[in-house]
């Protein structure tokens, strides 16, 4: 059985029954507050490079990218190696579990006299369109080829919806080199 | 007809309104936004100016978000106006217009300034120089709750019709306050007329004020007591009234979602906005005229600068009040919101005790504490300190009233502990 402690209301002396002094105290803290910040003097100003007018980052002239952290989701790109090879082998398990269904992509075979022809597949088409898509970053743990990530980029922005579909250069274009091993290239294996 | 005192009715009518008020309210929102900014170490809105980079220019001039307020209007108006399909539709489109007109409609008796001269002659600087000023303004202040209350009951939903029930509550629990706190006031000036409340201000220093002018006796001093009591109790109800922190139960937006507005959209949403603001700034510029001097400068500035050999008013001086007046109502706008973004919202039984116990029979013992004071020269002394006694004995026989029909909380053991 819980133990109950029993907690003694305090008593109160008269000028905390009156009310008005503690109104006081509580003006004189908010008026504190006000005065520092209109004096470009806020507590914590320094944190986020504000103007010192409170401690909100003024955002298009201070951006948030020395300070993103590492595990940032922003938005998905896909990855070539440092071969230059595409990553994707169009296996479109990335399609399949996006909960938006912000992926399309139309899959092709690589032509026999490719050098990487083992690898028998890669997109021909690959869009992701940012109005649907919601940075869940299932794409990239569900990637087997380790060829689409999450970049730190988070402003994406288009005056049109068309323009809003990242297509498969943009993709590349955002995504860059990744270099790193994936089994499946691998000749030998 | 006299038609120049239509004309001139009118032209007060469109200039206080629409050049004074209107502006004020939409610039007081931006002041709300900016305010509690600042008090919560945040920015505000800060960007909204002049677009020049739409027409070609290198950089947008900001103008620290001074037009905010125009983008608000633009949006509402340009917002589609969403009708729920349950609601009552009649009481809901009349709910934010009842709401909004009767905080204008009170504009009307408040004393903007002395006067003006206009091709020679004097204009009042007042719409409507009624006799019975402050029960005007109580009288149709009032109404407002009417459009509070239909708008929460038309809404056909829980919250804004919680809402609508708290306001009719609250406003019933403080009017009497509200009424009673301002008789110890009305029997010092012994006149209801708020110009001439002003103008006796103006010559007699301020009520809350009284270091210059004439009559400045032991008296005047001794009734500072009830005024400030009065003052006090007067604007908390005020505060109350116009449905403001810590009052501010009837829209609470973290107990009822947006209380009695939930249901609306757009400019009619922006209209109890509106008239939110507009009640606010009207509760301002009566606790203004009554106990601040109204469009007085005070200090004996008026005698000085303003007025002339013969003893009228110099051609400028309206103006000079105009601007005296409305500096003193923003002053105590800004000191309405600082009170906001500070204190925390009462529980609902602490405004009704607030409003029924306390105020109730504070303002009630302040009306004969200031009538003893005012009487006691004509009383003698004998019978002041009698009555004086009788009247402490009389609260502390309300005291002990109270607080045997309601005795303090004590602790009740948890059934568990048993």
């Amino acid at each position: 059985m819980a133990t109950v402690k029993k907690v003694q209301r305090p008593s109160l002396t008269l000028a905390e029954k009156l009310y008005l002094p503690a109104i006081f105290k509580g003006l004189l803290v908010t008026l504190g507050h006000a005065l520092r910040s209109l004096r470009g003097k806020t507590r914590g100003r320094g944190a986020l490079e504000s103007s010192g007018l409170g401690i909100t980052m003024q955002y298009p002239e201070n951006k948030w990218d020395q300070r993103l952290p590492d595990y940032h989701r922003g938005v998905p790109a896909l990855v070539t190696d440092e071969l230059g090879r595409e990553r994707c082998v169009a296996c479109q398990l990335c399609e399949f579990i996006c909960p938006p269904r912000a992926i399309s992509m139309k899959p092709g075979a690589l032509p026999p006299d490719d050098p990487w022809a083992k690898v028998e597949k890669a997109p021909v088409e690959f869009d992701i369109d940012m109005i649907r898509c919601i940075y869940c970053g299932l794409c990239e743990e569900v990637c087997p080829e380790q060829a689409i990530f999450l970049r730190p980029d988070y402003s994406v922005t288009g005056t049109s919806r068309a323009g809003m579909i990242h297509d498969k250069k943009m993709l590349y274009e955002i995504g860059g080199v990744r270099v790193g091993l994936v089994n499946k290239w691998n000749e030998l294996k | 007809m006299p038609w120049p005192f239509l004309i001139a009715t009118a032209a007060k009518i469109i200039g206080f309104t629409f050049v004074i008020i209107l502006p004020l309210i939409a610039y007081s929102t931006y002041a709300e936004r900016r305010i509690s900014a600042i008090i919560q170490d945040r920015v505000g809105p800060n960007r909204v100016g002049i677009p020049l980079t739409l027409f070609g220019g290198s950089k947008d001039l900001p103008f620290f978000g001074l037009l905010q307020p125009v983008a608000d209007g633009l949006k509402g108006l340009f917002k589609e106006d969403l009708t729920p399909a349950h609601v009552r539709k009649v009481f809901y489109w009349m709910a934010p217009a009842l709401t909004l007109v009767p905080s204008l409609v009170t504009l009307c008796v408040i004393p903007f300034g002395s006067e003006l001269r206009i091709f020679g002659h004097p204009v009042k600087l007042v719409i409507a120089d009624l006799g019975v000023g402050p029960l005007f303004i109580f009288a149709i202040a009032s109404l407002s709750v009417y459009g509070i209350a239909l708008g929460g009951w038309s809404s056909n939903s829980k919250y804004p019709y919680f809402g609508g029930v708290r306001s009719c509550a609250q406003m019933i629990s403080y009017e009497i306050a509200l009424g009673l706190s301002i008789i110890p006031v009305l029997m010092v000036f012994g006149m209801l007329n708020l110009s001439d409340i002003v103008s006796y201000q103006a010559e007699h220093g301020w009520l809350l004020a009284p270091f210059w002018g004439e009559g400045l006796t032991w008296q005047r001093w001794l009734l500072l007591l009830p005024l400030g009591i009065s003052f006090l109790v007067f604007t908390t109800s005020v505060f109350a009234e116009t449905n403001r922190m810590p009052f501010d139960l009837p829209e609470c937006e973290t107990e009822l979602v947006g209380g009695y507005h939930t249901e609306y959209s757009s400019m009619k949403f922006a209209l109890f906005f509106m008239g939110e603001y507009a009640a606010m700034i009207v509760g301002s510029a009566l606790v203004v005229t009554v106990f601040f001097g109204g469009w007085s400068l005070g200090f004996g500035l008026d005698e000085a600068l303003l007025r002339n050999a013969a003893g009228e008013w110099r051609s400028f001086a309206g103006l000079a009040h105009l601007g005296a007046f409305v500096a003193k109502i923003v002053a105590f706008v800004i000191f309405f919101m600082w009170v906001r973004w500070t204190l925390p919202r009462f529980r609902y039984d602490q405004l009704m005790k607030l409003g029924w116990v306390f105020f109730f029979e504070l303002a009630l013992f302040n009306i004969f504490l200031a009538a003893f004071i005012i009487a006691a020269p004509s009383l003698g002394w004998p019978r002041t300190v009698i009555g004086l006694g009788v009247l402490a004995a009389l609260v502390f026989a309300a005291i002990a009233v109270t607080r045997s029909v309601e005795p303090p909380a004590r602790h009740r053991p948890h059934p568990s502990s048993r």
